[in-house]
Order: structure tokens, then C-alpha cells, then sequence
């Protein structure tokens, strides 16, 4: 693995709860000419073309198909990953290491208003004969694993909802997130529970948008316009989703996969590594869980720290200063994306007015949502 | 670029109805490649698992709910996705996760199980064409098919009995194959006998809804090498994907294998694909989509690969033409979506490592070709493999 791989064009749009006005297809093109643009190439410049999405989720089989002309990608080599951002860009990354490809483009998006019961969704991924056939709320599984999580660390209810303070509010400072708000750990706690003791604010509520990158080889840099994020390592691990064989308490799929990320980007002392990093908390729970499994926090101090201030926006470590998928709305497998785009921003130094000082270095996280155990984690930082 | 070798394969049998989950056929599959490949689950660094719509066994993210069955549990796992091409593009896959000397090993494992779409599977198909303006209509595949085949009949002035004789060379060849489903002897009249599905489909003319697995495991060449024996290398590979808009297209020639084809000879250095293939495994869910597809892979010229068939070119026992589908294909031993085009590219593994056993070739091969495709007519997948 000689060569350096580096994101050098990111293209979005805005985070909104319904878009009526477009498709799934116009977010994708509105996403896809301003990452061409801001890498300075046109689609005949790109190798290699992947695209990241679930079929139930966008309510095509085979979702697959809809996915070159918005990229300019037709006749050309297409591939979709049902995976989330992560693996879509450990794909590109491993494409561009092959030697094969130089330019390759990372799509992603989230047509979530085109689904009208997201957990009618979700329950399908439930095992159809063990799991499923109970009937109920999907979300069981997020409440079971926050009451082992909560139990094993010691964390308690507030701070829990001090996460879904904290990147809602970090969610004011950034113009695409789609639910911004300035609230209090009582308000949040005394939202409706979905499944004790998870309750609705604690849940990142779903958006629509979608990304586009451009990655390119080390040695094309130069025909790129775009200022280059290097990214550094990429790991990604499924463990089993299987509810009675799983692990409650930890995210074991983080643990594991921090640990090739880092051995990969050769980082010793992951507390100290970071200037900022983006991690899933789809729900609120989930961030203190993955800062944990990422080394991030001692073994059930993470919420402790989110007391503390330890991972504001202003603090030593902030931690979703995006507002995350609380504060930006979860949009499913390309979660992660938003995290890439805020990575890229933040080290380009176009992040206005949530800008880190000095950002060198940053981390992503993600995690596929439930019923899953498989997330994945990046290192990205700017030209040393 | 590291070079990257098939150390092994496995399959379960192809069949109508598996009394097995999908957890269990994939992991029956996986462990045979293991077997076949002398490793073990310890030795896998990581996973390649596909499987095609989710529609089919109603399981949202169904490589999640697969994984522990294909071994990757605690692994990176990926699923590439290309509807029915996913089998090659599974190897293809593995083949970057290999070649890019992220991982010393890969498992590549590719699943369906279609007999729990009831009351056929047809019905999941209609959900794969444009919401608005397609859907409505209540087509299926075989309608588009029926489109595609009666243009290709009429561009080229291909009779309908030519067509027919794919569907008996195959289901001929897979009386072979220890996995078949469809395997048997029948006459060109018996084809064109059988129920009138959308026309000139016929239905012996098209593969059946098949529940299976398959498993290959690749390795880089460091690896292989440890393991000192003969090997089958990864040669070329390619992928293209045409518009979704299916009904702007002229549908007589498949310009998407073209150029999949095209970009699999470029990296494999092959100037003259005729000469340089020895035996090749297209795609063939229906009768006519064996030979469309052999022209898109420029082994034949347009048009031309019914005359050939005429020849017995592409018969297992030619010595001077290149043996197609020498395994039955899907007519013959099934089509499973994703695993069938994963058995492709098995039997080729197979045909070169002279492991087919009564499906051997005659002439000898040092390089084959398997192909696959899908979505709406749309994706070409392509793999060659050599010795």
C-alpha cells in the first residue's frame, strides 16, 4: 500500500426532513455537479464509480440500477455496496490501491420522506423466524443494548441525554442539518420513551440529502483542483446480529475496527490523536458506547466526560460538531457520509463557524443501525 | 498491484426448495471452498458476501443476517451489489480486496434463496422497474425479455430454432454436474413444445427459481505460493453499467458486456479474445442471453453466434471452437441469481485446475472467462481467470 489516497472534490446538499421538489436521482446530480466542480474534473476523468444503499430503504429492488446517469457514470464501471459510507470508502480506497483505477467517486444518499414507517423497515432486517415474529418496534433492540450499556458502565440517564443536548445544539452552527435546537437534559428526558429507557429525543429523526466525493491517487493530485484530505486508514467489521449470541454492552465491531485503523494510520495514543471526530450516535447512547470502543474515553467515562464539556464543540476533543445524526438527521447508510464531508471541511478549514483551531487530524465512526453489529472506523487528516 | 489466485471452491446442490436457511447453505458452501483450498476460517483476513434482492428472502440487509453462516463474523465483510451480475462482481470484489494488499486472503461467498418469494418470485421483479412510469403497467421479466429477444431475433434473422438449442446444449451439459437441477436430454421440438411464456419465450428456454450458495476463497500471491501447488490466477476483471433508462436503448446488442469485456482483456493483456479465451462461462437465464452475451464478450461477431452454435463451436466436446457453458449454466444446474454467477466462475476455476470431472473439456484450456449480468438489462460483469 504505497500510494496515498485523498478525497479531493465532496459535494452535498442540504439535510431536510422531506424534499418534495426533487428525487432521489435530482439529490444525487445536485450532490454530483458540485463535487465534479469542486475537484476541478468531469465524470470522464473518473475509473471507477461507487455507490452505497439498501434496496428496502429506497424501495427498489435492486436499487442498484438508478445509479449512473446522475453521476455521469453510464457505460462506465459502476458498483453498489449495500454497506454504509465506511465500506463504500474502504472500497474506493482498496479500488485506487489496486493500481487500476487513479479517480474514483463515492456516492451516497437518503431519500428517507419516501418511507412512510421507517421501523416497518427496519424490523425486516430482524431474523424472520427468531426475532421478527414477535412483532415488535424494532427499536427494542437500541433500548435492550442502552439498559446493558447503562448497567455494565454506570452511566446514567442524563448523560446520556447531554449527548442529544450537546449535538443538537452544535447542529445550530450548521446550515444543512435538519433539526437544529437548543434544548435541556430535562426536556430531552421527558420525551415520550420508545423503549425504556430510549426515548424519542434521544433518536436521531431521519433526512433526506445525499454526498458525493472524489477520490484520487497520490500521483494525480496535481490534475486536481480541489484543496486534498488524506485519507489515512479505513477498517470495517461486522459482527453478528443475532440477538441472542450478541454482545449488549459493547460495540465490538468499533473495538475491532479501531484497531486496524489505527495500526494502519499508525496512531499509538488515539486520546491525544485527534483534533475532532465524527461518530455515529444515531441514537444518544451509541456516542458514548463508540467513544469508548474507540479509545476515545475510559471504559465508562464517557459520559462523565460529555458532563464535563470534554467533547463540545469547544471542549478538547469535540465530537460531532456537525450535530451529528441527532442534530442533522439520520440518513441511514450514508451517515457516515455527513461525518466525511464534516472531516473534509474541518481540514480544508471551510467549516465557518464551528471551524476547529488547528484541525490536522480527524476520526469517523460509523454504525449501520439496528439490529446490526457492524460499523466501521476512518482516519483522515491534511497534508503534513 | 498484487497477483491474486483461487486457492478453492464449494457449492451446495442447486435446488427447487432448500429445506435449509440461508445462514446454512452459505456456511455449507463456505466450508467446502475452505476444504477445497486446505485453510481454515483463521486463515481468512476477510469477507466478499452477496447475495441479489433482498425482495426475495424478505430480509432487509440480508448479508447481515447471512454473515454468520459465511464465516465473517468479527471480519470486514462487504456486499457488492449488481443484481443477477453480484456473483462475478462478488469475485471481483474479492479480487480489489486482494489486489490491493489490504488483505492477504479473501472469502468470497454469494447466497439466494428465491423459494421464499411467494407466490413466485416473478412478482419481486415487478418492484426492480421505475416507480412511476413502468410499475404500473405490471411487468415482469419476462415481458422485457420477450422485448429483448424478439429484437435480437429480428436485427440478426435468427430462427427460433437456434435459440432452442442453447436451452438443450446446457441442460445436456448440466446431466454432468452433481449439483444440477435441471439437468436432462431434450429434443429442439420438446423446447419449442414447451408453455409459451411471454413470446417467443418459451419455458424451457428459461433458467428456474433455485435456491444455493457458492464459496471461493483467493489468496495473494506470497500466500499461494506457501501453499505449493499449481494455481489458478485472477487475470482480468471488468464491470459497466448502462443507463437505467432500458427503453432508450437498442436492445440487440449488449454494449454494456462490451465494454465490461473490454476492460477484463485490457488488464488481462488480451489482444484477440478468440484465439486467447479457451472456454467461457456467459450468462444464460435465458436461452438467447447465451448467445447475445457471447457477442458482447467479442466472441463472436454480432450476429454471428447462432451460426456457430449451428457449428457446435460452443459444445464441451469441440476441440477446435470454445466450449460455453460447459457446466449446464443456468438452464441446467439452476440459477440461484447471485450464487449462479458465482458457480461460473467456479466451474472455470474447475475447467482450468482440470477438477470438472465429467464436464472436462476436451481441448486444453489455460484461460477462461466468466460473465454475468443484471439489473435492468444493464450491468455486465466480467472475470477472467488462467493458468
Amino acid at each position: 500500500m504505497k500510494e496515498k489516497v485523498a478525497i479531493v472534490g465532496a459535494g452535498f446538499t442540504s439535510l431536510r426532513p422531506v424534499s418534495p421538489e426533487a428525487s432521489f436521482r435530482e439529490l444525487i446530480f445536485e450532490a454530483a455537479v458540485r463535487a465534479y466542480e469542486d475537484a476541478g474534473l468531469t465524470p470522464q476523468d473518473v475509473d471507477s464509480f461507487v455507490s452505497i444503499g439498501e434496496d428496502y430503504q429506497d424501495g427498489t429492488c435492486i436499487m442498484d440500477e438508478y445509479t449512473p446517469d446522475q453521476l455521469g457514470a453510464v457505460q462506465r464501471p459502476v458498483h453498489t455496496i449495500s454497506g454504509d459510507g465506511v465500506a463504500g470508502l474502504g472500497v474506493a480506497w482498496m479500488l485506487i490501491q489496486t493500481g487500476q483505477f487513479r479517480v474514483v467517486v463515492l456516492e451516497g444518499h437518503s431519500k428517507a420522506s419516501n418511507v412512510r414507517h421507517p421501523a416497518h423497515v427496519e424490523a425486516m432486517a430482524l431474523d424472520p423466524s427468531f426475532a421478527r415474529v414477535h412483532g415488535w418496534h424494532p427499536s427494542f433492540v437500541a433500548g435492550l443494548e442502552m439498559r446493558r450499556y447503562l448497567h455494565e458502565t454506570g452511566t446514567t440517564e442524563e448523560q446520556v441525554a447531554r449527548v442529544a443536548v450537546k449535538n443538537k445544539y452544535n447542529a445550530l452552527k450548521n446550515p444543512i442539518a435538519a433539526y437544529p435546537a437548543r434544548l435541556s437534559a430535562e426536556q430531552v428526558l421527558g420525551s415520550r420513551p420508545v423503549a425504556e429507557p430510549l426515548r424519542e429525543l434521544e433518536m436521531a429523526p431521519t433526512a433526506d440529502g445525499a454526498f458525493v466525493f472524489v477520490l484520487a491517487a497520490g500521483s494525480e493530485l496535481e490534475r486536481c483542483q480541489g484543496r486534498p484530505v488524506f485519507v489515512d486508514s479505513v477498517a470495517w467489521i461486522s459482527d453478528t446480529c443475532n440477538l441472542p449470541t450478541r454482545d449488549w454492552s459493547r460495540a465490538v465491531y468499533t473495538e475491532k475496527a479501531a484497531a486496524q485503523a489505527y495500526q494502519l494510520a499508525r496512531i499509538r495514543e488515539p486520546q491525544s490523536a485527534f483534533s475532532f471526530a465524527e461518530i455515529d450516535d444515531t441514537f444518544a447512547y451509541k456516542e458514548l458506547q463508540h467513544l469508548e470502543a474507540l479509545g476515545l474515553a475510559e471504559r465508562g467515562a464517557a459520559g462523565r466526560r460529555v458532563e464535563e464539556g470534554f467533547f463540545d464543540a469547544d471542549g478538547p476533543l469535540p465530537v460531532n460538531v456537525s450535530g451529528g445524526a441527532l442534530g442533522c438527521g439520520h440518513l441511514f447508510e450514508a451517515n457516515p457520509l455527513r461525518g466525511l464531508l464534516e472531516a473534509v471541511l474541518q481540514l480544508r478549514g471551510q467549516a465557518g463557524p464551528r471551524q476547529v483551531p488547528r484541525a490536522r487530524r480527524g476520526l469517523i465512526c460509523s454504525w449501520r443501525s439496528v439490529p446490526t453489529a457492524t460499523g466501521g472506523v476512518a482516519v483522515l487528516s491534511r497534508r503534513k | 498491484m498484487q497477483k491474486v489466485a483461487v486457492l478453492g471452491a464449494g457449492m451446495t446442490r442447486f435446488v427447487r426448495r432448500s429445506l435449509e436457511t440461508g445462514r446454512e447453505l452459505c456456511w455449507e458452501a463456505a466450508s467446502a471452498a475452505l476444504e477445497d483450498a486446505g485453510l481454515t476460517l483463521e486463515d481468512i483476513d476477510c469477507v466478499v458476501l452477496t447475495s441479489a434482492p433482498d425482495a426475495f428472502d424478505g430480509v432487509h440487509m440480508k448479508t447481515e443476517y447471512l454473515l454468520d453462516g459465511a464465516g465473517a463474523k468479527g471480519k470486514p465483510m462487504v456486499r457488492p451489489y449488481v443484481g443477477g451480475g453480484s456473483g462475478v462482481m462478488a469475485a471481483n470484489a474479492g479480487w480489489y480486496h486482494v489486489a490491493s494488499g489490504r488483505f492477504r486472503t479473501c472469502l468470497v461467498v454469494a447466497e439466494e434463496r428465491m423459494s421464499p418469494t411467494q407466490p413466485h418470485p416473478q412478482g419481486a421483479f415487478n418492484a426492480i422497474y421505475d416507480q412511476f412510469t413502468e410499475r404500473p403497467l405490471g411487468v415482469n421479466l419476462l415481458w422485457i425479455f420477450s422485448l429483448e429477444m424478439m429484437r435480437y431475433m429480428q436485427v440478426y434473422d435468427i430462427p427460433l430454432e437456434t435459440i432452442a438449442k442453447v436451452a438443450v446444449k446446457n441442460k445436456r451439459n448440466a446431466l454432468g454436474h452433481p449439483a444440477s437441477q435441471l439437468g436432462a436430454e431434450l429434443t429442439v421440438e420438446e423446447v419449442l413444445k414447451s408453455e409459451v411464456m411471454a413470446y417467443p419465450v418459451m419455458r424451457l428456454m428459461v433458467s428456474p427459481v433455485t435456491d444455493g450458495a457458492v464459496a471461493l476463497v483467493l489468496a495473494n500471491e506470497k500466500f499461494a505460493r506457501r501453499k505449493g501447488r499449481k494455481h489458478v490466477w485472477v487475470e482480468g476483471v471488468g464491470w459497466a453499467l448502462d443507463t437505467s433508462y432500458w427503453t432508450n436503448r437498442d436492445l440487440c446488442y449488449p454494449e454494456y458486456v462490451e465494454k465490461a469485456a473490454l476492460a477484463a482483456y485490457k488488464m488481462a493483456g488480451i489482444t484477440n479474445p478468440r484465439e486467447e479465451i479457451h472456454v467461457a462461462e456467459p450468462y444464460d437465464p435465458f436461452a438467447y442471453k447465451e448467445l447475445h452475451h457471447l457477442e458482447g464478450l467479442q466472441l463472436a461477431d454480432k450476429g454471428q453466434a447462432p451460426r456457430l452454435l449451428e457449428q457446435g463451436f460452443w459444445d464441451r466436446d469441440t476441440t477446435t471452437g470454445i466450449p460455453a457453458s460447459p457446466s449446464g449454466g443456468l438452464l441446467g444446474v439452476g440459477n440461484p441469481i447471485a450464487a449462479a454467477a458465482l458457480m461460473k466462475v467456479a466451474e472455470i476455476y474447475w475447467q482450468l485446475s482440470g477438477k470438472a470431472g465429467e464436464r472436462q473439456v476436451r481441448r486444453n484450456v489455460k484461460r477462461g472467462l466468466a460473465q454475468a449480468w443484471g439489473d435492468l438489462m444493464q450491468v455486465g460483469t466480467v472475470i477472467i481467470l488462467g493458468v
